[in-house]
């Protein structure tokens, strides 16, 4: 498929509601999984770096194109989902059914593919993690599902000419990539700040649509959920309580500074 | 009965409190040593609406209610109360009467960039010797050839000075009835009208990023269309407007002791004395269980005030109490949490040193604690 150049984009951010990082946390021991609770769900802050590339690069165009956000998400967390809207999206869709519950990173993608397939996409961002699994996988395997190509751990990114160029940060530096539309990218924290929803944003996202679909309304061909999960969690446990630290007294500064020096040293810490 | 936000209200919350938290919390300290005014955070809070917050959108507002408005104050008092009196102000005394006393023509010209947060504006209503006793004004306004010649001093007026400031509403004499009593009416006065003058910011105990300042007025002249409102009603035009400022000073209080408890929990639970954490002991648990039980009552208050507002009921009595109430909590509240930071709550990098200060002015300014008595036992009929 080739996009033409003064096309509209269909711009789709994926993004997941996940456990409010200030929020006690509890896990459930018969499942393994977090006790979820509406009140404290919130967008993952790693996903509002892609919303933001998403606006910037509608703002740039301007040219009439769009941005929806996708989650797949209960819709208990439609409130969460606003915030995107408030920050300037145009539209969002939540694929919420009891079946996706208990989704690992490869049945979600694949439930996100068949939902982003539906609403149409020509560019899909995504955050390059959650804050919640930290697997780090989705953008990769979304993209495989999609059958696209996955620009991963991109700062910049643009759209011209029908294709996407981003650039990409690794350990030793940077790398500029480009790639036909439709693709994936995933945005990473040095990108953009990710701005405020602006009270005008707040009053305007009154009035947006969140549309939902459920199972059937996807072309779904496999077993997703619980038992479209590859990877089961088998065991959990706390991490053991750090011991308490060693004292050093000494005469002076000087004599301590020499007992930690050698401790260390010993160590081959130093 | 319902104590939920609704989805607006929640997500203006959210937003002051992250905007509090990720752009106020670290130049606070900062901009209270040095007493400079935040004009990069009021550029940012102007560019996300909150200066227009609670007014209509065909005057440049955002259209929420006062619950949201009395949210955003909290959440920005609880980080910083001189940001939110800077907000307050602005919003219930500076741009309020506009909104409830201005002709169109005077809503399109000051209301408006008002409410984008392009102007602040100030409200005067103190004098160096009417404070408590607001009908005892002295600034005088005599109607010479088509213009208000003004003369007379206004005292600890709040964003009247700053470099985004339009100008300022004043109470002035304007004449005398057929009783003889004292004529009061607003009148609107530009920033440079000529005749009329600032000082420089005065040097405060707490606030002391906000700007206040007194202002002189030597035959300053401005159009006889300046009269906001009914000539003679200014008295009683700005009971109204003080009656919708309680509701965010009271927002203030609460959250200003609720950013004092947010810091004494967390130095509570971090602080070991006599091998544990300080909050194991019970003399501190119950300072922190008091302290929560006053906040929470405080703000149940402040939110029906606001909703009452919202419905369109006579909210006078709950403002007030709610004002009140609020004011001597926030001292309770900001006096424990100095009391179990121990020492470190004396030092000026502790924020609770700062909230000590900033509390003070919660129980004297729109309406003392006493005159706030003396409203609420008029309102019950005494």
């Amino acid at each position: 498929m080739v996009i033409p150049e003064d096309r509209q984009l269909n711009i789709v951010v994926a993004v997941k509601l996940v456990p409010d990082t200030n929020a006690d946390k509890r896990i459930d021991p018969q499942t393994r999984r977090l006790v979820r609770s509406a009140a404290e769900t919130v967008l993952n802050p790693f996903d509002e770096y892609a919303i933001e590339a998403g606006l910037q690069l509608k703002e740039q165009l301007a040219d009439g194109s769009s941005v929806t956000i996708v989650t797949m998400a209960p819709e208990s967390g439609k409130e969460v989902v606003r915030k995107a809207l408030a920050m300037g999206a145009d539209r969002a869709v939540m694929l919420s059914d009891p079946a996706f519950a208990g989704s690992d990173v490869w049945a979600t993608a694949y439930v996100l593919a068949a939902g982003i397939r539906r609403i149409g996409f020509d560019l899909v961002l995504t955050g390059t993690q959650s804050t919640d699994a930290i697997t780090g996988e989705l953008p990769g395997a979304l993209a495989e599902y999609l059958g696209v190509p996955g620009l991963t751990y991109a700062r910049e990114i643009h759209v011209a000419a029908g294709r996407v160029r981003v650039k990409r940060e690794t350990d030793t530096g940077y790398q500029t990539l480009s790639a036909p539309l439709p693709a994936l990218a995933s945005i990473t924290k040095s990108a953009a700040e990710p701005r405020f929803a602006s009270l005008k944003g707040i009053m305007a996202a009154k009035k947006k649509e969140i549309a939902v679909l459920r199972l059937a309304d996807l072309e779904i061909a496999q077993a997703v959920g619980g038992d479209g999960a590859k990877l089961e969690v088998t065991e959990l446990t706390a991490s053991p309580a750090r011991a308490a630290g060693k004292t050093v007294t000494a005469a002076d500064g000087n004599a301590g500074a020499r007992t930690i020096v050698a401790f260390l040293k010993e160590r081959n810490l130093l | 009965m319902n104590f939920d936000l609704s989805g607006d209200q929640q997500a203006i919350q959210d937003l002051c409190r992250e905007f509090a938290r990720d752009v106020v919390a670290p130049q606070a300290e900062a901009l209270d040593r040095e007493a400079e005014f935040p004009y990069a955070i009021v550029r940012q809070m102007a560019g996300l609406g909150l200066f227009g917050l609670p007014f209509p959108e065909k005057y440049g507002g955002a259209g929420a209610d006062t619950v949201s408005y009395a949210l955003a104050v909290m959440e920005l008092a609880r980080i910083d109360a001189s940001v939110a009196i800077t907000l307050a102000a602005h919003v219930s005394l500076g741009a309020s009467p506009f909104y409830l006393f201005g002709t169109e023509a005077q809503k399109a010209e000051y209301l408006v960039p008002l409410a984008r947060g392009e102007q602040l504006w100030g409200f005067g209503l103190t004098e160096p010797g009417a404070g408590s006793d607001a009908g005892a004004t002295q600034t005088r306004a005599e109607l010479r050839a088509g213009q208000w010649v003004i003369n007379g001093t206004k005292a600890f007026i709040t964003n009247s000075g700053t470099d985004l400031t339009g100008g300022t509403t004043i109470t002035a004499v304007t004449g005398t009835d057929a009783a003889g009593r004292s004529e009061i009416s607003n009148i609107i006065v530009p920033q440079a009208t000529p005749g009329f003058t600032r000082s420089k910011k005065y040097n405060k105990m707490g606030w002391r990023a906000s700007d206040t300042r007194e202002l002189s007025f030597a035959d300053a002249a401005v159009p006889e269309g300046n009269l906001l409102g009914v000539r003679g009603r200014g008295l009683k035009q700005f009971l109204q407007i003080l009656d919708g400022g309680r509701i965010s000073v009271a927002a203030l209080s609460v959250g200003l002791a609720w950013g004092a408890y947010d810091e004494a929990l967390k130095y509570a639970k971090a602080r070991i004395a006599f091998g544990q954490p300080i909050a194991k002991f019970q003399a501190i648990q119950f300072k922190l269980a008091d302290m929560r039980m006053e906040i929470e009552h405080a703000r149940v208050m402040v939110m029906k005030a606001a909703w009452e507002k919202d419905e369109g009921r006579d909210f006078a009595l709950t403002a007030s109490l709610a004002k009140l109430y609020s004011g001597e909590v926030s001292r309770r509240v900001v006096n424990e949490a100095v009391q179990i930071h121990g020492g470190y709550g004396f030092m000026d990098e502790y924020p609770v040193s700062r909230m000590y200060r900033d509390q003070k002015i919660n129980e004297i300014g729109e309406g003392t604690n006493e005159i706030q008595r003396l409203v609420i036992a008029r309102l019950m009929g005494l």
